[in-house]
């Protein structure tokens, strides 16, 4: 509201335009200190008031602006005014106030839904994860002098072709005692979560690359299987494997899957522009990628703790078959959100 | 649309028209590559700073407790203990590469430390709200772009050859893509769709017809008043730059601006305070110019 000084400075000004605007004044005031307070973060020092009258001000000012545009020539005004709309504007659109109400949206739906949204490039993935762990076994049933070439360096321990039995069980036995462990599930957490942000960040080029890098990845897989089999103790080594593994690879399916969607979008836009398709496409993989990570970060803690502690060969399928079933039940048995659209 | 804001947009290549979800067309202007390498480089040498602190942070505790166990001789705690501090070295280094963008573009200003320094922040390209989703998707492309060649380029270093040379070409290929698109995106904004924009920021400044009119010269006030012809020869463009001239109110282009009008509408230009002459040209033009606009004639500019 205008005090009564300040109306008799509307009475002085000679132009239309000019009252319009101290007319208004105190409202845009008001809204550039709000904005200011809530892009210093000082979310204590608004009002109750304020941050209710935020919306409708913000309102109030984009329409100063729109009959500013049409009615007066102050360039100092308008500029003004297209500043603090702008601003404005950054704030009530800014990214949700809230996490937390993120992160529940995303758990409560909205990963399982963009999880079932790039079904296809699940499939793809999954196809091409299988065909490069075959491809390892048979190159190195071929020839064994490829098994180097395939399982990396830091892993060549006593597993080797060649190895007795003794030595091949020997590497599936859990530890004895606990020391050590917290910090190897870090490190297999921080390794494993960096190799699935590439295989999705390479999606960029069409996603050729992410399936390359799954095929590197599953074919060591295959070369090691065969190894444990020739020394046989296949049951063995899936079951060491799939405490994690089923945890592990999953979130490696999904961030190649994702990395897929991304790259196929790009490629094959359909009626889309490009730039449209691969947001669109860059947005829902981003849910699939936020929830690879927490993925992995349960897959390291199975694999540092559980995986050492739990020896015997039933009760790690128990673990990594109950893993396995929860994902599965998680993704493509909660359709809660499949009601409503998912959110964009 | 308005026409004094299409015009605009002629004259500045960085300027863009983003509609909100209210239907109002705002100009922006996209942040020049200049301004985000300059960021991004503030923002490394954040990071830098931080996992070094960290780590000679951590080193130090490791040190004290290692002594403090070593008095009362118990090697398993110390070993606990370390382990403890390793944990979250590994957790540290992991979240400073991957979460130190995600975090602040999260934020109210939607700018990292580097982006708030520089002036610019993000924004979604479509206009309407800013998602995790596309904070997320643009920063882990990042990876490919940034963090991965230059290791390799490290690692390739010694013996350069084809590996250094793939690096490199890697390198530049995310470096320049936001050479090759118009609004300046990088690869991980074409993901997202979101893009970078200068941060807006103006003072109101006062009304120009409220202010008292100036007369330094102390003379006799003249009044001076001008028939619509005489006014009629401008157009929107020229009564704001001649409210720029005013407002900026120096004293020899006032005289300057003063004499060009007085030439183009015939007067004789007389030794009065030229401020004064130029404040009742331009309250009488910006108010024939605005009662025409309520009548819906615009007039863009002198020519038209």
């Amino acid at each position: 509201m205008a005090s009564q000084a300040d109306i008799t400075e509307i009475e002085a000004a000679a132009l239309r335009s000019d009252r319009f605007r101290l007319e208004r004044e105190s409202d845009w005031k008001r809204l550039e200190g709000i904005v200011s307070e809530l892009e210093k973060s000082r979310l204590r020092k608004i009002s109750d008031e304020d941050m209710l009258a935020l919306p409708g001000l913000y309102r109030t000012v984009a329409s100063s602006l729109s009959i500013a545009r049409e009615t007066s020539l102050d360039a100092a005004t308008l500029a003004y005014l297209e500043s603090l709309v702008q601003r404005a504007w950054f704030v009530v659109y800014g990214p949700r106030s809230s996490l937390w109400a993120w992160t529940r949206n995303f758990l409560g739906g909205g990963w399982s839904a963009a999880v079932r949204g790039i079904g296809l490039d699940v499939m793809i993935a999954l196809v091409v994860m299988v065909a490069g762990a075959v491809v390892g076994w048979l190159l190195v049933a071929s020839d064994t002098e490829w098994y180097h070439a395939l399982v990396p360096s830091q892993f060549l321990d006593t597993r080797v072709p060649g190895a007795s039995r003794e030595i091949l069980a020997k590497t599936l036995e859990g530890a004895a005692d606990g020391s050590g462990l917290s910090m190897f599930a870090a490190y297999l957490f921080s390794n494993n979560a960096q190799v699935s942000i590439l295989a999705f960040a390479l999606g960029f080029a069409f996603g050729i690359p992410s399936l390359l890098l799954m095929v590197h990845n599953t074919a060591s897989l295959g070369a090691m299987l065969w190894l444990f089999h020739e020394g046989g103790l296949t049951l063995e080594f899936v079951a060491w494997l799939s405490v994690h593994g089923t945890t592990e690879l999953f979130a490696i399916l999904l961030a190649g899957a994702a990395g897929l969607h991304v790259g196929r979008s790009m490629a094959f836009p359909g009626e889309r522009s490009v730039l449209q398709a691969a947001a669109e496409a860059g947005q829902r993989s981003a849910q699939v990628m936020a929830g690879v990570v927490l993925m992995l970060v349960v897959a390291g803690v199975l694999e540092g703790f559980a995986r050492q502690l739990v020896d015997d060969m039933p009760g790690r399928f128990a673990i990594g078959g109950f893993m396995l079933a929860l994902w599965l039940a998680y993704f493509y048995g909660l359709r809660r959100a499949e009601k409503g659209e998912p959110q964009p | 649309m308005n026409q004094a804001v299409t015009a605009r947009l002629r004259h500045d290549r960085r300027e863009r028209l983003m509609l909100t979800p209210e239907g109002i067309a705002l100009p922006v202007t996209i942040a020049s590559r200049g301004t985000r390498a300059g960021a991004l480089i503030l923002d490394l040498t954040i990071i830098v700073i931080l996992m070094i602190a960290t780590t000679i942070t951590l080193v130090g505790i490791a040190g004290g407790t290692a002594g403090r166990f070593a008095q009362i001789e118990e090697p398993g705690a110390i070993g606990q203990a370390i382990e403890f501090l390793a944990v979250i070295w590994i957790v540290a280094m992991f979240l400073f590469r991957n979460a130190y963008f995600m975090y602040f573009e999260l934020g109210p200003r939607g700018a990292t430390p580097g982006k708030r320094m520089t002036g610019i922040r993000i924004a979604a390209r479509d206009g309407g709200r800013l998602s995790v989703e596309m904070v997320i998707a643009r920063n882990l492309l990042r990876d490919i772009e940034l963090f991965l060649p230059l290791v390799f380029l490290a690692s390739a270093g010694d013996d350069g050859g084809a590996a250094g040379l793939a690096a490199t070409a890697w390198f530049l290929i995310f470096a320049l893509f936001p050479f090759f698109n118009k609004d300046c995106l990088r690869a991980g904004d074409v993901i997202a769709g979101s893009w970078v924009l200068e941060t807006p920021r103006r003072k109101l400044e006062t009304a120009m017809s409220v202010e008292k009119p100036s007369s330094d010269s102390g003379g006799p006030a003249v009044d001076y008043s001008f028939d619509e012809a005489e006014l009629m020869v401008y157009g929107e463009y020229e009564v704001q730059t001649l409210e720029r001239v005013l407002r900026e109110n120096r004293k020899e282009a006032l005289s300057a601006v003063r004499d060009a009008i007085c030439l183009k509408i015939g007067r004789e230009p007389n030794e009065t305070d030229p401020r004064a002459f130029l404040e009742a040209y331009y309250n009488q033009l910006r108010a024939l110019l605005e009662a025409n606009m309520r009548m819906g004639q615009r007039k863009a500019d002198k020519h038209s």
